[in-house]
């Protein structure tokens, strides 16, 4: 991973040096070694700071609205999942792609800290990536995970490739994984009504309304959330019983529905670990039942499922019935 | 002091709440956050960090305030609250009791808030000492010894007992009512266990964060600091570090139509809102920058500049380990106060 690293600093350092790019866009050194944040690298002088390591997880595309309307190009490092998010914005006029060099960076997967401390390393100072091995290393000696298990959520049903670039930096192909990603849809699916609505309430009773999940979501960019908007009629600090939560997240995943890359942010930031995604992941199997297979922001351009009417479409009724093909 | 065997913990949690209500650390759906003890819960006293603070239980996130109803001309304000019942508040960290010291000198310092005083007076409060503090702890920097948490009770558990100590008349009262369960003893152990936590907590990463520039007198220069754009140019703007923080006491009201007239109710509120400002005139925090600022001054200068020097961060860390992009108090305090990591 370091020598990825380095390979970034160098690339950075050539395009802000040669005045190609006016700011780069990448993530930057935390406090420990597993809590960098994304950062925006305007001079060589800045990039003392730039780190790229097991666990930059965060999905850059989103700041790209603000960053790529400044004066000059904006380069960034962005990982497969990112890609998705790019293209989607792309297409939806909220990113201008000739503004933006994209730098497609290899991902092997990113590492969840809360993962390690739940299974008993604490004050970790370093991680070792081996194959399917993790070993954090700490005072108090090494502790070894299986990569599996203390991956991020999002990275742990992940075969995506990088859907744009303009240069890449890729030292290391990953694996293809043997996962099926909708398994826990399924699961979800083969409950009885009783028991998703028991799941469901257990999950987002926990919310605590931060907007952490709309906040990080690179489809959620309306300027004014609705919600937020006291004009709205609708506007909502709080939620107003136990359960009103299941309003928002669930308006929240039909508004995001067709455009959701699946990117996993939204579980990746909940403070309560709500698997949001998954949500979001049973619009996407459905679309995928009903109109055929859809991966948004495999393109940027081309018409997507939900925004474009044939003969053919199926009938809200069938969905109901249940005759869905 | 007294003492009580460790599997005997669910026998106190029944018997307290066979008097009054308990609200304690509970599991639920993978999270702990403070929730009302019942049989069929799972009670998680030896979390280190609940997700949400147990300042809910006197300043709930959000909170019904009183109806309105008109009938022609006359307009009736109804009063909806209850007479508040006395409650235990168990298991409290000692850095969320210095929190709720923090709340205190807000809602009791005049105008008295009411609501939340009514809450204060009915709880009785048993804190908890730490006993592996993480590195995302810093409570020693705004001098709170984790070891010897205040309250109404103070408790320690190791891996035998739970120790109990009444600090206050209330605490007395709830201990008499619960003498049966209790034996003699425990000082040595507690001792041992303060002295050990002691030696971590001086040890942690976190444990010599340097203040000495958040000072009133530097309010100008520190409000000035080019640093700020660098600090926030992350921030998503959502209300994660505010609603996790046990300090953070930033409330707005509303107004909701029912079919019984109008309710008034207030809700938490985050600085890092766009509209947290938005007035009659217009907003006068139009930057993410200028929230993302409002919110460390507040914590360090300018709450402290107005209340002897007490600083509303408690370093309990909870910013730390959750906020989305890794920002948070400590990086601020490290960037301004001029001590960056290298």
């Amino acid at each position: 991973m370091r020598e990825v690293e380095l390979k970034m600093i160098e690339r950075a350092k050539q395009l802000l040096e040669s005045g190609e790019v006016a700011r780069v866009i990448g993530w930057k050194k935390g406090e420990f070694c597993y809590d960098p944040s994304p950062a925006c690298f305007e001079s060589v002088e800045e990039l003392k700071d730039f780190v790229y390591d097991w666990f930059c997880g965060a999905n850059l595309s989103k700041y790209l609205i603000e960053m790529a309307k400044k004066e000059g190009k904006t380069a960034v490092f962005l990982k497969p999942c990112d890609t998705y998010s790019f293209n989607q914005l792309v297409k939806e006029h909220r990113i201008k792609r000739e503004n933006v060099h994209v730098i497609a960076v290899e991902c092997l997967g990113k590492l969840d800290i809360e993962k390690m401390k739940a299974r008993g390393a604490s004050f970790v100072s370093a991680v070792e990536v081996n194959g399917d091995e993790v070993k954090a290393v700490s005072p108090a000696g090494e502790t070894t995970f299986a990569k599996a298990d203390v991956l991020l959520g999002k990275c742990c049903v992940c075969n995506k490739t990088h859907q744009v670039k303009d240069e890449e930096i890729i030292l290391h192909e990953r694996a293809e994984k043997d996962v099926d990603r909708f398994a826990e849809v399924a699961a979800l699916e083969a409950m009885t009504e009783d028991e998703r609505f028991a799941f469901w309430k257990s999950q987002l009773s926990k919310c605590i309304r931060c907007n952490a999940c709309r906040n990080v979501c690179p489809a959620c960019s309306c300027i004014k959330c609705v919600f937020d908007n006291p004009a709205s009629g609708i506007s909502a600090k709080a939620n107003d019983s136990e359960f009103e939560e299941q309003m928002f997240h669930i308006i929240r995943a039909f508004h995001v529905a067709g455009r959701c890359t699946d990117c996993g942010e939204c579980s990746r930031v909940c403070p309560q670990n709500i698997p949001l995604h998954l949500l979001n992941r049973k619009f996407i199997k459905d679309i995928d039942s009903f109109y055929g297979e859809y991966q948004a922001g495999e393109t940027a351009e081309g018409k997507t499922p939900l925004t474009s009417y044939t003969e053919g479409d199926l009938e809200a009724g069938d969905v109901f019935k249940g005759e869905a093909k | 002091m007294l003492k009580i065997a460790k599997e005997n913990l669910n026998a106190l949690y029944a018997a307290i709440s066979a008097k009054m209500p308990l609200i304690m650390p509970i599991k639920r759906a993978g999270q702990v956050n403070y929730g009302p003890w019942s049989e069929s819960e799972e009670a998680s006293i030896e979390t280190l960090k609940t997700v949400k603070s147990p300042k809910d239980a006197f300043f709930p996130q959000s909170e019904n305030m009183m109806k309105f109803k008109t009938d022609g001309k006359v307009l009736e304000v109804i009063d909806v609250r209850k007479a508040e019942q006395p409650f235990v508040l168990f298991g409290v960290k000692a850095c969320d009791y210095k929190a709720i010291e923090v709340l205190d000198k807000v809602f009791l310092a005049d105008p008295v808030d009411t609501y939340y005083k009514a809450k204060r007076e009915a709880g009785i409060v048993i804190t908890l000492a730490c006993s592996k503090p993480e590195e995302s702890c810093f409570c020693s920097v705004f001098g709170v010894d984790a070891a010897a948490p205040a309250g109404d009770v103070s408790t320690w558990l190791d891996g035998e007992y739970l120790y109990w100590q009444a600090n206050t008349e209330k605490g007395e009262a709830l201990t008499a009512d619960l003498s049966a369960l209790f034996a003699e003893g425990g000082e040595d152990a507690v001792a041992a266990q303060q002295s050990a936590t002691r030696a971590i907590m001086q040890a942690l990463p976190y444990a010599a964060l340097d203040l000495s520039r958040f000072k009133p007198e530097n309010l100008n220069d520190l409000f000035n600091d080019g640093a700020w754009t660098e600090l926030s140019e992350a921030c998503l703007g959502c209300g994660t570090c505010t609603f996790v923080c046990p300090t953070c006491q930033c409330f707005d009201i509303r107004d909701f139509k029912t079919s019984e007239g109008v309710l008034r109710y207030r809700c938490w509120d985050s600085c890092m809102y766009s509209d947290f400002t938005l007035m009659a005139h217009g907003n006068s925090r139009n930057t993410q920058m200028q929230r993302f600022r409002q919110r460390f001054m507040h914590k360090l200068v300018y709450f402290p500049s107005q209340n002897d020097g007490m600083y509303s961060c408690v370093g309990c860390g909870r910013c730390v380990n959750k906020c989305p992009q890794n920002l948070n108090i400590v990086k601020v305090i490290k960037t301004l106060g001029g001590k960056k990591n290298d």
